[in-house]
């Protein structure tokens, strides 16, 4: 069974590097252009795992990470933050928020479908 | 693009060959798009004599010009036989009206000769080398200097 | 996709974030307290950076970052927005906008203005951000903390390649599920570090009834044999930091030597290595690890690609569509071409006939204007280019500018905006240049220190009007006058109306600044600003008052394609004039007509005599003085306001497709382009203006030596 990705980013280029990356390693790949469409998106995909952008328009990825974890979807899907900062505080931030782990970016193929697989068992 | 100064080689070129003012000109075939008969043309204000005026080309306005008054050959003579050869270099693309066509010549590129040193330099100009056929000598029009209007009549 | 089109992709999501940028900063000027707008910048400028990494564009990245970490000052309000910062942030933002076109074209920014922003942006940061900035510079590609996170036997072994053997004791709380983990996977992970034995301690199972499904009640002892160092076992488990006990204990025996050649050498540049060592992982993945497949997933799994951006769009090939816009000119020719053939027949009154070519007419026109649609784009980004163009010149004149644009949303036909861009930002900057007054000068008339400039578009009466406003000293007519009358452009002897004066700047090799300035002394004069908009059918008029300041108006045709016409005759021939140039049409009066010296000609109109111009004349078409027959049109011409041309007769009035003459042959002098009529011949489009200035009774024009047509070298 393929393991559904839905990345929420609002960068373009991102997105598509996500899904050349995924669509690559097997993944089968949704996305989003923002914390709004990625938390609709989310309720029809169903997806096995969610990467997100911690930066966007009309909801963020906290906003992301807490409507998918107390929302009405309520779920325990792992989330991974896509981001910038490397930093402990947002990593912290994160994972108070419900964040199941994190990806820096820029990064690399084999990386980010190291996180996935690691966190969705997903056998590429 | 032709170029006679290069090294002969026996790949073979053709031209078709038509006559202006009386005396026998070609053009590459390569540069020809069609051959039309005459239609009267929009004549153009202010423009000099060679410039007969615009026609309609399936939708592009080109502009047509009387070779051999351009050549310095005197007006062209109303003849049935008249036609206009289209012709286009880089972008552009022109009429030029011809008194009439004769023949397709297919030659080396050794059979083009240099133009024969001639005083003036607007002819040499606007003739890239001549090939000889028989007893008669064909020209080999250089469509760049008919396309540069700088010097007026060539 | 190809690598080269998602960096295509790229480049153009930088153009659009840039515009973003443009207008957030815009936006930021007018109220820099407002967190939507400081956000969207800082969003822009992150987008931009975050895309530059993925493509290793270093550079890019690094000012990126730093511009970045400024506006997250202002965002977490440790930092306030003055006029300083923001005049920073714009150059910043000019600066980035550079370091894109230079990293999209692969060639080398200007190093030296880069360097400069950057040192003003890093003063703002403090010490602490700074030593950062350093970190990031050094490694600003490295996937730095990423490792960490991220790899899984993909390190170098210890110093030896002997197995140790790790007590692990994990004791998750009920966060670590909530969040999404997965104890299984972890294991998983483990397992491929070297042999793992794993036991469930279920000593705090509650009784059945009491089982709460969200607590956290396992708790696990692992036994790792591994050659791996600790650190690698504390990276599986980073991302349940502090969502769980952990302790790991190493027990310092080793438990046997294994003849392990070197990991690939690759390991160590922190690339990925075959991770294909035999897990004997226990427990194995479950099944329940993925939800189970639900009844909807036939159908959300239909390929959905960004389903809902901010409008959806279709990127097509210029070409495609200037072709279809070709075809649809020809549709209508040919549309006019049957109706004239119709007509020709002289059929008995159809009705329907008559209705249904009316019908076709109008769904051509529709279709043209849909066509047209396609290439039309809004004058935006054409306006935020001239913010820089007006701060560029506000830093070197030392004036304080504002920009107001007014209409941005206005469209314009594509080729439109790309031509006008030059013109424009000559305009721009001469409005900054000699419009504006100095600050102090400002100050002593009691005027705004900063002086503004207005640029505005919008559509009026199937036009496009752009205007270029500045709220400036005026234009000052005695020294244009005397300018003019030292370069021998007017004599001495003429007497202009103010509307003439003004008009003196169109000239040829004009030029107003008593000093050459360093910005507006380029040999562009606004001759050339006025022959680019003509070649685009449009036409430029100026109006000014003294101390309250100048504007430039450009008008435009709405489409390059396509105008309304009156088919006239011109001695023999037939020709088309723009409908819109034309005020009234006069069937003269004898009455009305008034000789002037040998070869002028009036018509007293409503009490003013308007000079008439003979067409046929002024195009060389006849040599005869015209006898007082025909049809008037009046025109108003820039060159010499109210103006009757005489024509022979007016026929018609269409639509007509437009051909450019310039293609293939030149431009002639009076005539604009040409169009294809009903019958299939061509027809010459008149300019009224260009028309007006071959008479030689144009005021302050030398006498007309017949233009020679210029043609295109190939």
């Amino acid at each position: 069974m393929t393991t559904k990705v839905l990345a929420i980013d609002d960068s373009r280029t991102i997105r598509n590097l996500l899904r050349v990356s995924l669509e690559g390693a097997g993944f089968e790949y949704h996305s989003a252009c923002d914390g709004v469409e990625g938390v609709e998106q989310f309720a029809e995909v169903e997806p096995d795992v969610v990467i997100t952008d911690i930066n966007m328009p009309n909801m963020d990825g906290f906003g992301v990470i807490d409507n998918l974890r107390s929302g009405p979807n309520r779920t325990t899907v792992p989330i991974i933050v896509l981001t910038t900062e490397s930093g402990p505080d947002l990593k912290a931030r994160a994972r108070e928020a419900g964040a199941t782990g994190w990806i820096v970016k820029p990064f690399d193929d084999a990386s980010l479908v190291s996180v996935l697989r690691r966190l969705t068992g997903h056998v590429v | 693009m032709l170029d006679v100064s290069e090294a002969p080689t026996e790949a073979q070129f053709e031209f078709i060959t038509f006559s202006a003012g009386d005396q026998s000109f070609c053009l590459e075939i390569t540069q020809i798009r069609e051959i039309r008969r005459w239609t009267p043309v929009t004549k153009l204000p202010h423009t000099p004599d060679d410039v007969l005026g615009v026609m309609n080309l399936r939708g592009a306005v080109i502009p047509i010009f009387d070779l051999s008054a351009r050549f310095g050959l005197g007006e062209t003579i109303d003849n049935e036989r008249n036609v206009v050869i289209v012709a286009a270099a880089g972008g552009t693309t022109i009429g030029l009206l011809v008194e009439s066509v004769s023949e397709i010549l297919s030659v080396a590129k050794s059979a083009i000769q240099e133009t024969p040193d001639i005083k003036s330099e607007a002819a040499r100009q606007a003739i890239l080398g001549v090939i000889s056929v028989g007893e008669s000598m064909v020209r080999v029009v250089n469509l760049d200097a008919v396309l540069d209007n700088e010097g007026g009549t060539v | 996709m190809s690598n080269s089109s998602i960096r295509d992709t790229f480049f153009e999501e930088c153009e659009e974030l840039l515009e973003a940028l443009v207008e957030g900063l815009a936006a930021m000027e007018e109220n820099a307290s407002d967190m939507e707008v400081v956000n969207a910048v800082f969003r822009a400028v992150h987008s931009i950076k975050g895309g530059a990494g993925a493509f290793a564009l270093d550079r890019l990245v690094n000012f990126a970052h730093t511009f970045e970490t400024v506006m997250d000052k202002v965002r977490s309000k440790q930092l306030a927005v003055n006029e300083e910062l923001m005049l920073l942030f714009h150059r910043s933002g000019d600066q980035l906008a550079d370091l894109v076109e230079a990293a999209r074209d692969e060639r080398e920014p200007n190093a030296e203005s880069e360097a400069a922003i950057l040192k003003e942006l890093s003063a703002y940061l403090g010490d602490v951000e700074s030593e950062e900035e350093i970190a990031f510079d050094a490694a600003p590609l490295a996937f730095d903390a990423a490792p960490l996170a991220l790899d899984i036997g993909e390190h170098d072994p210890p110093t030896g390649t002997e197995l140790r053997r790790f007590d692990i004791r994990f004791c998750p709380t009920p966060a670590l599920y909530a969040n999404g983990h997965e104890p299984l996977l972890l294991f998983d992970a483990l397992a491929e570090l070297g042999p793992l034995s794993v036991t469930a301690d279920l000593s705090r199972l509650p009784e059945f009834d009491r089982f709460d499904p969200e607590d956290a009640v396992i708790n696990w002892r692992l036994t790792l044999l591994t050659s791996e160092d600790e650190t690698v076992l504390h990276e599986v488990f980073e991302f349940v930091d502090a969502l769980c006990d952990l302790e790991i204990a190493v027990s310092d025996e080793p438990v046997v030597a294994v003849d392990e050649p070197p990991l690939d050498s690759r390991a160590s540049q922190g690339l990925p290595a075959p991770t294909d060592r035999a897990a004997l992982a226990e427990p194995k993945a479950q099944e329940d690890t993925t939800p189970p497949p639900s009844a909807k997933t036939a159908t959300a799994s239909a390929p959905r690609d960004e389903p809902r951006g901010p409008r959806p769009t279709l990127r097509v090939d210029l070409d495609r569509v200037d072709r279809l816009i070709n075809t649809v000119g020809e549709l209508i020719i040919n549309q006019a071409m049957i109706s004239q053939r119709i007509e020709e027949l002289e059929l008995p009154a159809v009705a329907h006939l008559t209705n249904e070519l009316e019908a076709y007419k109008l769904l051509a026109r529709d279709i043209q204007e849909g066509v047209m649609a396609i290439r039309a784009q809004p004058v935006k980004p054409l306006f935020q280019r001239m913010s820089r163009i007006v701060r560029e010149a506000a830093e070197v004149t030392g004036k304080k500018v504002k920009l107001v644009t007014v209409g941005d949303s206005t469209e314009v036909d594509k080729t439109v905006i790309e031509r006008l861009a030059d013109p424009l930002t000559h305009m721009v900057r001469n409005a900054v240049d000699h419009g504006l007054e100095r600050p102090e000068k400002r100050a002593e008339l009691g005027k705004d220190t900063t002086g503004a400039i207005r640029l505005s578009a919008s559509h009026r009466s199937g036009s496009v009007f752009i205007e270029i406003a500045d709220d400036g000293a005026g234009l000052n007519r005695a020294r244009i006058l005397e300018k003019a009358i030292e370069k021998g452009l007017v004599s001495p002897e003429a007497e202009l109306s103010e509307q003439e004066v003004d008009n003196l700047l169109f000239l040829p090799g004009f030029s107003t600044a008593a000093e050459v300035s360093n910005l507006s002394g380029r040999g562009v004069g606004m001759d050339v600003v006025k022959n680019a908009v003509a070649a685009l059918g449009g036409r430029v008029s100026i109006t000014s008052s003294p101390g309250a300041g100048t504007t430039f108006t450009i008008v435009l045709p709405l489409t390059l394609a396509v105008m309304d016409g009156f088919v006239i005759s011109i001695a023999d021939q037939t020709m088309v004039i723009p409908i819109a140039s034309i005020i009234e049409t006069i069937r003269p009066n004898p009455r009305d007509l008034h000789c002037i010296g040998t070869d002028g000609e009036v018509i007293s109109v409503r009490g003013a005599y308007v000079p008439i111009v003979d067409v046929a004349r002024n195009l060389g078409l006849s040599s005869e003085r015209a006898d007082s027959s025909g049809v008037l049109l009046l025109v108003s011409t820039e060159g010499q306001g109210l103006t009757a041309l005489r024509v022979g007769a007016i026929h018609d009035q269409r639509q007509v497709v437009i051909k450019s003459l310039e293609s293939n042959y030149g431009a002639i002098a009076g005539v604009s382009a040409a169009t294809i009529l009903g019958d299939g011949k061509i027809a010459l489009i008149l300019d009224p203006d260009e028309l007006v200035k071959l008479t030689p009774a144009a005021i302050f024009l030398p006498p007309a030596s017949p233009p020679r047509p210029e043609l295109r070298h190939a």
